[in-house]
């Protein structure tokens, strides 16, 4: 196979210029000194500034991250107990309903799921009283929902590629089941737990369409925020806004890439 | 046929009798009282029940009422007439509007022309990508993969937004081509259906690529060798290989991309114009400004009926893979 | 390591209650671990049909067959890790069917050795004691003693993916022999072992099981393995024991075809009883052979049977022959130069080849059989065995 692989290597580096040319054009404007956006007017880290006193802004990004983080904790648990039951839970009644519910989500539309919840909480509220009102808890709920089928996936391909001999060893040595998934099961899918509620976390913290529906007039997630203020146009604000975002994540992500390498090696 | 056989059925027989029936009760509670397999089926199971699955059967029962200006914005199905007769009120006039009238109708076809173009379009820039990743030098192939799916965990919402500052009438874009001089005047791609499909394409495309790339990996290079041998050019040995192996990979790809496509509202709503109609968008604003609950339910069960489809070949072909593993 | 020695039984052949008898032998003696119609199905699959089978304490037993046969099933059985369909387990007169593995005074020491790879060694030999809650101290003591009986003291504060092949065995050694089972499973104890480490290590298995004197049962597909390691072998097939005993009888008198061509190489004769003198009967092959055959067993005239005959119990006529042996006479057809021995394909009709196997006792210069030469093979009636089955 001694083909000339420059035609191919350079779509490959067309594909990547198309991820990332546009997100490093918002990052470069997001120093413009220039209200314009697309005016080059100087280099300024004015719109930081502005940012960081932009009190709407902050409150909403406060309420995601707390959101996010209920949110990914709770998702990874019900995703650690989805995947466990589907990897070594065998065959049980109901197994294809469950594999289907815990699928869906992956690609339902986003409108739909928030439809619908939305009309469960309201047909809830008229009949059990709660959630009384809506906000954090609905917001929450919504997101673990289809958070959790996304950490399971991770989880279930981590625990599909242990040696399940680990555990019958442990169990062989006396460990009652309790102490086998403690000490041996969750140590070794340890990373798979904080990729997936890694994953979780940035859902919840991205999600607009569900958070819209299932949002109260009283909370706003820092989205919503974000997309009203898009629609009306173009905000430098928006644009350092999301280079912090970009920041916070790359680096997050790389720092946990690395981690899982240094563990490999 | 050992030597104690007979000692062996001595022991058999004694199993068998009832004083072993304590015994065999235990092993009954033994192999079903396991209360850990309960929580970890028990509570996710419970879950997605609640907050999954019931919430189709209230949209169901909504998209057969009436809007009404009250709280909740629709009118019961069930209802006491003095209090003896159980009066039951179907409406499936949301459901007829839905698919005789011309709007609605165009927002669908235009949605699933959308979720078309666009898996074709990603296949067109994904494919190559995820070859020459999975057949690029193994140290390569990690950081590689990490620029694919690190945009992944960035804000969509924000990268969409990135493309209004690149499209518009005075954008980066029509001033870049206007300074080199291959425009006269500014193209109109913001608010069209055009930069529906640049923005799509480039927000799903990471669910294109690495589908493709955990197929085209695991496929086995020694094959295009062997073809090689036979004397079988590099090009045919791709189409006549490589391609046909790769199937799986393209559908899964491809369904992963077509169906949120197909639903999609931020893009639309902040790229596109008047002229891309999609159900998400349609469904947003018969929720949100028309606050006709009921015809949001229909519009929603219409979608869900036409991504059942697709969703469920990709569930099929999933266990089937699985079975065959 | 004095403490394991002491309290372990004496004898590699299983403790008998009359002197001089080994414990299968003699009809007094009590079993160890006794497994009573067993059998274990998965659904369609019947992995185990009705295995009974009695081992002795002290025992090296072997379980052998090949993949699919049931052996791994019925170690699992053993250690609790998985329960019969049907059929009790006896382990030192205790009924642990329904005793789950945490429960159980057994270990096992697996294929894939699965060391906990999050841990050191140390600690990995340290984890059944910690589940006793046994003290510190005492613990880190046993922990040193295991470690010195495999030599692996300088490994403890290596991780599993630090380690050798063999140094992982002997790991995984240590951690099931920690708590002093009464019963130690192996499964498939050397497979991960390149073949010279293995023949090594079989011989060490043995010592050590003799020194400490633990209920030994492997699970192995290797019959040479088997052959050199046990005091016993159960020959096992589709689910079911076929043949139970020391390897000596097992190759010596397989009771079945199947047991005859899995242990080592064997020529198979098939015809027909057709007479009786004294403690002989006659068989006359499909080949017009005529066979006398030493056989207790009594079987009327016309049963068709099988005669199993080894390669080394071939001898060349006429230097060998001796009064009432059999013989054929045949072409050589091919021939294997192993060194110590060469093997011969004689074809002694357009049906049949035998194979015959000389040790090399001159130079191979000097040989004297060569292909396409006409040679008489001869075997005395108590060499060959009369199958039925």
């Amino acid at each position: 196979m001694k083909t000339r692989r420059w035609p191919l290597y350079s779509l490959l580096a067309f594909g990547y210029a198309f991820l990332y040319v546009p997100v490093l054009l918002l990052v470069v404007y997001s120093f413009n000194a220039s209200r314009l956006v697309t005016v080059w007017g100087g280099f300024s880290t004015h719109w930081y500034g502005e940012l960081l006193n932009n009190t709407q802004i902050l409150d909403a990004a406060w309420l995601s991250v707390r959101i996010a983080t209920v949110n990914a904790t709770l998702a990874t648990v019900l995703g650690t107990l989805a995947a466990m039951a589907l990897v070594r839970g065998g065959r049980f009644r109901g197994r294809g309903g469950f594999e289907l519910l815990l699928t869906a989500p992956l690609v339902m539309p986003e409108v739909i799921v928030g439809l619908s919840l939305l009309l469960l909480f309201v047909a809830m509220q008229h009949s059990i009283g709660w959630p009384d009102g809506r906000g954090f808890t609905t917001i929450t709920i919504a997101h673990i929902t289809f958070s959790m089928a996304y950490a399971t996936v991770v989880i279930r391909a981590r625990l599909a590629q242990m040696d399940r001999s680990l555990e019958e060893a442990a169990m062989d040595l006396g460990a009652r089941p309790i102490v086998v998934y403690l000490r041996i099961t969750l140590p070794l899918i340890a990373p798979a737990l904080l990729s997936a509620w890694l994953l979780a976390f940035t859902l919840s913290l991205d999600d607009l369409v569900i958070a819209s529906f299932v949002a109260g007039p009283a909370s706003t997630t820092l989205p919503m925020v974000v997309y009203s203020s898009v629609r009306l146009g173009v905000s430098p604000q928006i644009n350092a806004l999301a280079s912090l975002i970009l920041l916070f994540v790359s680096l997050a992500v790389i720092v946990a890439g690395l981690a899982m390498a240094r563990k490999r090696d | 046929m050992s030597m104690n056989q007979t000692a062996a059925e001595e022991i058999k027989a004694d199993s068998q009798a009832p004083a072993y029936s304590d015994n065999r009760l235990r092993h009954w509670l033994g192999s079903r009282w396991r209360p850990g397999r309960w929580v970890t089926v028990g509570l996710p199971y419970f879950w997605l029940l609640l907050f999954f699955f019931l919430p189709f059967i209230i949209v169901f029962q909504i998209s057969l009422a009436e809007p009404q200006i009250a709280q909740p914005p629709y009118t019961a199905l069930l209802e006491w007439v003095d209090e003896a007769v159980l009066q039951v009120r179907l409406n499936l006039g949301n459901y007829a509007l839905v698919v005789e009238d011309e709007l609605y109708r165009a927002a669908f076809l235009n949605s699933l022309w959308v979720g078309l173009v666009c898996t074709l379009g990603c296949l067109l820039i994904g494919y190559p990508m995820a070859y020459a990743i999975a057949t690029a030098p193994e140290r390569w192939r990690v950081p590689l993969l990490m620029m694919i799916i690190l945009p992944f965990w960035t804000s969509f919402l924000i990268r969409v937004y990135a493309w209004i500052g690149i499209l518009k009438g005075n954008g980066l874009l029509n001033n870049f081509l206007l300074a080199l001089g291959l425009i006269d005047e500014p193209l109109a791609i913001l608010h069209t259906q055009t930069a529906v499909y640049i923005g799509v394409v480039y927000s799903y495309l990471p669910f294109m690529v690495l589908p493709l790339y955990a197929n085209l990996s695991r496929l086995d290079m020694t094959l295009l060798e062997a073809a090689a041998d036979l004397g079988c050019r590099p090009w045919r040995a791709f189409l006549r290989v490589t391609l046909p192996l790769s199937l799986p990979g393209i559908l899964a790809g491809s369904l992963l991309v077509f169906i949120p496509v197909v639903g999609e509202f931020v893009i639309p709503d902040l790229l596109g114009g008047p002229d891309s109609l999609m159900v998400g968008r349609m469904l947003w604003t018969e929720f949100f400004s028309n606050k006709d609950w009921p015809l949001a339910s229909a519009l929603a069960l219409v979608l869900l009926a036409l991504l059942v489809v697709p969703f469920v070949a990709l569930q099929r072909w999933q266990s089937r893979l699985e079975g065959e593993r | 390591m004095a403490s394991l020695v002491a309290e372990g039984q004496s004898g590699h052949t299983g403790q008998g209650a009359q002197e001089g008898l080994a414990a299968w032998q003699d009809p007094t003696a009590k079993p160890y671990v006794r497994i009573a119609g067993v059998s274990r199905h998965f659904g369609e699959v019947h992995a185990l049909n009705d295995v009974s089978l009695d081992i002795y304490q002290g025992e090296f037993f072997s379980l052998l067959g090949g993949s699919g046969c049931g052996k791994s099933t019925l170690l699992r059985l053993l250690a609790g890790l998985d329960t019969p369909t049907r059929g009790r387990i006896w382990i030192d007169g205790v009924d642990v069917t329904d005793i789950p593995a945490y429960r159980r005074p057994v270990n096992m020491m697996f294929q894939s050795y699965a060391l906990f790879p999050h841990m050191t060694v140390e600690a990995n030999v340290e984890f059944g004691l910690r589940q006793e809650r046994m003290p510190k101290a005492e613990r880190a003591e046993r922990v040193g003693e295991m470690l010195d009986l495999l030599h692996i003291g300088e490994l403890r504060k290596r991780r599993p993916d630090q380690l050798s092949g063999g140094q992982r065995q002997r790991v995984a050694l240590a951690r099931s022999l920690a708590k002093h089972p009464k019963l130690l499973l192996l499964d498939e104890p050397l497979g991960a072992l390149d073949k010279k480490l293995r023949t090594h290590t079989q011989f060490e298995l043995v010592k050590l099981q003799e020194r400490i004197g633990i209920t030994f049962v492997t699970v192995t597909h290797d019959q040479e393995e088997a052959m050199t390691m046990s005091s016993r072998i159960a020959v096992m097939d589709a689910g079911q024991i076929i043949q139970v005993d020391t390897p000596g009888a097992i190759y010596e008198y397989p009771n079945c075809r199947m047991v005859a061509s899995f242990i080592g190489s064997v020529n198979l004769f098939e015809g027909k009883v057709f007479g009786r003198e004294d403690n002989d009967i006659l068989v006359a092959g499909d080949d017009f052979l005529v066979m006398r055959l030493r056989c207790l067993q009594p079987l009327s005239l016309g049963t068709p049977v099988t005669v199993a005959v080894r390669p080394e119990k071939m001898r060349l006529c006429p230097e060998c022959q001796g009064p009432g042996d059999n013989r054929v006479t045949g072409r050589v057809e091919d021939i294997a130069y192993l060194g110590n021995v060469s093997i011969y394909h004689v074809r002694v009709s357009p049906t049949q080849v035998v194979t015959m196997t000389l040790a090399n006792m001159q130079p191979r210069t000097e040989q004297m059989l060569t292909w396409d030469q006409e040679v008489t093979m001869t075997w005395s009636p108590s060499c060959g065995v009369v199958l039925t089955e």
